[in-house]
């Protein structure tokens, strides 16, 4: 499965420019914590032709840098350096050149910019162009800030030239420029502001006096993803162009023998049937004979001396017996052991999880095609920088002669954010095997994604933890299990310390309890499992561990779960502004009554903090997730729509995951494969979703991640709740609950 | 293989075994009707056949055969406008990529429930998958759709 070694990493990272590589904090700050970012400033493009065309963009003249785009008509093109895949970037980004810029809202538009690392590098991850850890609107805040006052600075001074007047005098308001009697749009002065000089400074505005921030601003993708025009990778069409299925192992690490093909060639449409590393390409003119095509292989032999033969249960008894072991240590503060010598109560628990597919709702895919300068890739591009460098290595080419054109992607929840850009990769494996005759498209079908690994990896922890007698935490000792997906990366040199990969642990080893005597072990396994960030990361498995805890810990010392945590909180004032908001607007208080629970969690993540309430009710023995109520600190919310949708997506995504999302092994075979068996979350399980924004002056952080961790302990705290019963491990399968 | 999309009578060269998705898709070239999952699971496929929701990725060309078919690229009408409205109103879409579903079956539970309880929409679009977890809305903007139609 491993197409991509770590040399062709180091090759790739040894294009960039060296002394750019972000040091371990800011790219750990970066991934796996947000935020903080390493600020390289704005690069503006003063005076040179902006070549790179992005795709659904105008092909207007550069004015005024790399981020704005100002035409004759005075519509405003935001260059979206990020990819949006659904968490409405677009929409967000372009407020802020609005907001700047003192533009109307219906002249703004966005487009996705080309691939381009010294351009479009995301600010926390050093040289590369990339989106995850939640970072997209927080590394851009200032970069855009700053792009959409130039602009308006420029234009200003257009007008001034123009009218005779001083800069002092004009005004904008609206995409209106003003001055005494005259008044002027965007568009008669984009052409002069363009040749004008960009300043050097530029003062930003004063947040009390935001128009557009803060309001709920319709999304700029509402129209074409409900008329069918919004073009993701699945929709490109290239004259010539060979769709390509791949049927792989059932194994992974296994690797092709030997197969038969005359079958599949003789299926109308099939075009040619070729060996890559990953296993057998089919290729044909439509999507439907390539899929027959596939189905006629016959005689396919792997060979599996090298492939992963454990299944769920052997892993799990491996990482139970790791787990009685000492590990690397993640944290130490105190001394665990003896402050738990000392607990009046002790709470001895163990939590599974299992591997998770992303499952995004368009199936992975990409279009690769050769052009005169190299190749050119259009897909729902996540990690522009890493995709050309594999590509590029993969073909014997330069990064730059791999262009990117980045679409809309139809969800990644991690998923497209691939380290060994795998699905890219294997597209341009199958354009070298056939000799760039064609554009090839590589569409992997729904059991392809399910059964294809990159999963979240499966965890298992275990925490000893204890009170006092007057109900203060004893002591906390906390063991994990799982793999890494960053170790043998290039990404390892920043974000694994002392053997210890900190997407494992974050979340628990940084918990913001204060919790004195407390230790955190980490023991990584190695597994050729295929693993990978699922949206959340960490966060999604160590919130649940914590908060179920913590409530365990209420529980024991008598104590309520709202007041217990915030006496571990007093000097976290964001942490506990959420918690008093949450309690507030969900009226924490008495219990709810006979066949009615709530519970409570809160976690910081992505430098946000969400509080969740989820109040669940018993009808005939099972239980009914009824609402679920989320208190948020995410900094300045630019759009609180966006936000509230980004949170009511994260608690079902965080639903799903709590109830059904499951993929196990058996010898070392995925026994899932389409939606029948990996069950996403439906309509009718979804509950009422409120949320509640903590205002704030603060420079925004992330929110596509931090609306899930919450969910699951939320709501085993609300089902021990309403039935005294604990559930620990994940998923519940509460269809096989009696409550 | 004959039939009418989108209001225009079409005459399709493939093999009638072949699913209605993919011959709108690849053949046709009309790609605002989305594969997800390849065995009605997930809804992303839905069009109408005669003005009732199915799932085309398990249809065949040949079930369509002298019949009126209609993807996103064709919606209109008083149900269809409501509903594409309120979608737009309420800002329903995420990703995106699974709407033109939701929107086709939504359509086709307004079109025969002008006033749909919250079970109802439960049992109608129950099919549609949604990764992103858009239901809250999906849910208001039906609701919305529903309080604008006669």
């Amino acid at each position: 499965m491993h197409l991509i070694t770590p040399d062709h990493y180091r090759q790739m990272l040894a294009s960039l420019a060296p002394a750019t590589v972000p040091s371990r904090r800011n790219f750990i700050k970066g991934l796996a914590a947000a935020g903080g970012a390493l600020v390289i400033g704005v690069h503006f493009q003063a005076g040179k032709a902006f070549a790179a065309t992005a795709a659904g963009g105008p092909a207007a003249a550069p004015m005024p840098n790399a981020f704005v785009r100002i035409a004759p008509d005075s519509t405003v093109t935001v260059l979206i350096k990020h990819l949006d895949m659904g968490q409405g970037v677009t929409t967000g980004l372009a407020t802020i050149v609005a907001e700047e810029l003192d533009a109307d809202w219906s002249q703004m538009r966005a487009a996705f910019a080309p691939a381009n690392p010294q351009l479009y590098n995301n600010l926390a991850f050093g040289p590369i162009q990339g989106t995850g850890g939640s970072t997209s609107t927080a590394n851009s805040w200032e970069q855009l800030r700053k792009a959409g006052a130039a602009a308006r600075q420029m234009l200003i001074a257009a007008a001034a030239q123009e009218w005779g007047v001083p800069a002092s005098s004009i005004t904008i308001a609206k995409g209106v420029l003003t001055s005494g009697t005259r008044t002027g749009s965007f568009g008669a002065f984009a052409e002069a502001a363009a040749k004008l000089p960009v300043p050097a400074e530029v003062t930003l505005k004063d947040p009390k006096d935001f128009t557009l921030i803060g309001t709920k601003l319709p999304r700029l993708d509402s129209a074409a993803k409900t008329d069918g025009t919004a073009i993701y990778a699945l929709d490109i069409r290239r004259p010539g162009m060979l769709t390509a299925v791949v049927r792989r192992p059932d194994r992974f690490g296994a690797t092709l023998k030997s197969f038969d093909a005359s079958a599949a060639k003789k299926v109308p449409g099939v075009v040619e049937v070729v060996a890559v590393p990953s296993g057998v390409a089919v290729l044909a003119t439509n999507t439907w004979a390539a899929m027959q095509g596939r189905e006629a292989l016959t005689d396919i032999v792997w060979d599996e001396s090298g492939a992963e033969m454990r299944g769920t249960a052997e892993l799990t008894e491996e990482y139970r017996a790791l787990a009685k072991t000492p590990g690397k240590p993640a944290a130490r503060r105190g001394d665990a052991v003896k402050g738990l010598a000392g607990a009046a109560k002790t709470v001895e628990a163990e939590f599974a999880f299992p591997y998770l597919a992303h499952a995004p709702m368009e199936p992975l895919n990409c279009v690769i095609e050769k052009t005169a300068e190299g190749v050119t890739i259009t897909t729902g591009s996540q990690f522009q920088t890493i995709e050309q460098g594999v590509t590029a290595s993969i073909l014997g080419l330069k990064p730059e002669q791999v262009k990117i054109e980045t679409v809309w992607a139809g969800g990644s929840f991690g998923r497209r954010a691939n380290i060994p850009a795998d699905y890219i990769a294997e597209a341009a494996t199958i354009l070298k095997a056939t000799d760039g005759r064609a554009p090839v498209h590589l569409v992997w079908t729904r059991e392809d994604d399910i059964k294809g690994g990159f999963y979240r990896p499966m965890f298992l922890h275990t925490v000893r933890a204890g009170v006092t007698a007057d109900g203060k935490i004893a002591g906390w000792e906390q063991r994990i299990v799982g793999q890494s997906f960053i170790i043998d990366t290039p990404f390892e040199a920043f974000m694994v310390k002392e053997g210890v990969d900190g997407t494992s642990v974050e979340g628990a080893s940084d918990t913001n309890y204060a919790i004195g005597n407390f230790a955190v072990d980490l023991h990584t396994p190695k597994v050729k499992v295929p693993t990978l960030w699922w949206r959340s990361v960490g966060h999604t498995h160590t919130a649940h561990v914590v908060e179920v805890m913590i409530d365990e810990l209420a529980h024991a010392a008598g104590r309520d779960p709202v007041e217990f945590r915030l006496e571990l909180l007093t000097d976290k004032p964001r942490h506990t502004a959420v918690l008093k908001l949450l309690a507030e607007k969900a009226k924490w208080g008495p219990k709810a009554g006979p066949g009615k629970g709530r519970g409570i969690a809160l976690h910081e993540s992505f430098n946000s903090v969400v509080g969740s309430v989820i109040d669940v009710s018993v009808v005939n023995g099972q239980i009914k997730v009824e609402r679920v109520i989320c208190a948020v600190d995410c900094g300045i919310a630019i759009n609180p729509d966006v936000v509230a949708a980004q949170i009511e997506g994260g608690v079902g995504f965080g639903l799903g995951a709590a109830l059904h999302d499951e993929i196990t092994l058996d010898k070392g075979v995925v026994e899932q494969a389409n939606f029948d068996t990996y069950i996403p979350l439906r309509m009718s399980e979804m509950p009422k979703v409120e949320v509640h924004i903590l205002p704030s002056a603060n420079a925004p952080t992330g929110i596509g991640e931090p609306g899930v961790p919450g969910v699951a302990p939320a709501l085993s705290n609300a089902i021990f709740d309403a039935t005294g019963q604990r559930l620990r491990s994940l998923p519940f399968r509460l269809e096989d609950f009696k409550a | 293989m004959k039939f009418t999309l989108n209001g225009t009578e079409r005459t399709i060269e493939a093999d009638g075994d072949m699913p209605l998705l993919w011959a709108v898709r690849d053949i046709v070239g009309l790609t605002g009707t989305k594969f997800g999952c390849g065995a009605a699971l997930c809804g992303a496929c839905t069009v109408h056949v005669d003005g009732a929701p199915v799932r085309s990725c398990q249809t065949s060309l040949a079930d369509v055969e002298g019949k009126s078919v209609t993807t996103i690229e064709g919606v209109g009408g008083e149900v269809g406008t409501a509903v594409v409205a309120a979608w737009r109103k309420l800002d329903v879409v995420q990703c995106g990529y699974c709407q033109s579903g939701q929107i086709m079956s939504a359509i086709g539970l307004l079109s025969e429930n002008r006033k749909p309880t919250d079970e109802d929409i439960d049992a109608a679009m129950d099919g549609n998958v949604c990764r992103c977890a858009t239901y809250q809305r999906i849910r208001a903007a039906i609701h919305d759709a529903a309080s604008n139609l006669a």
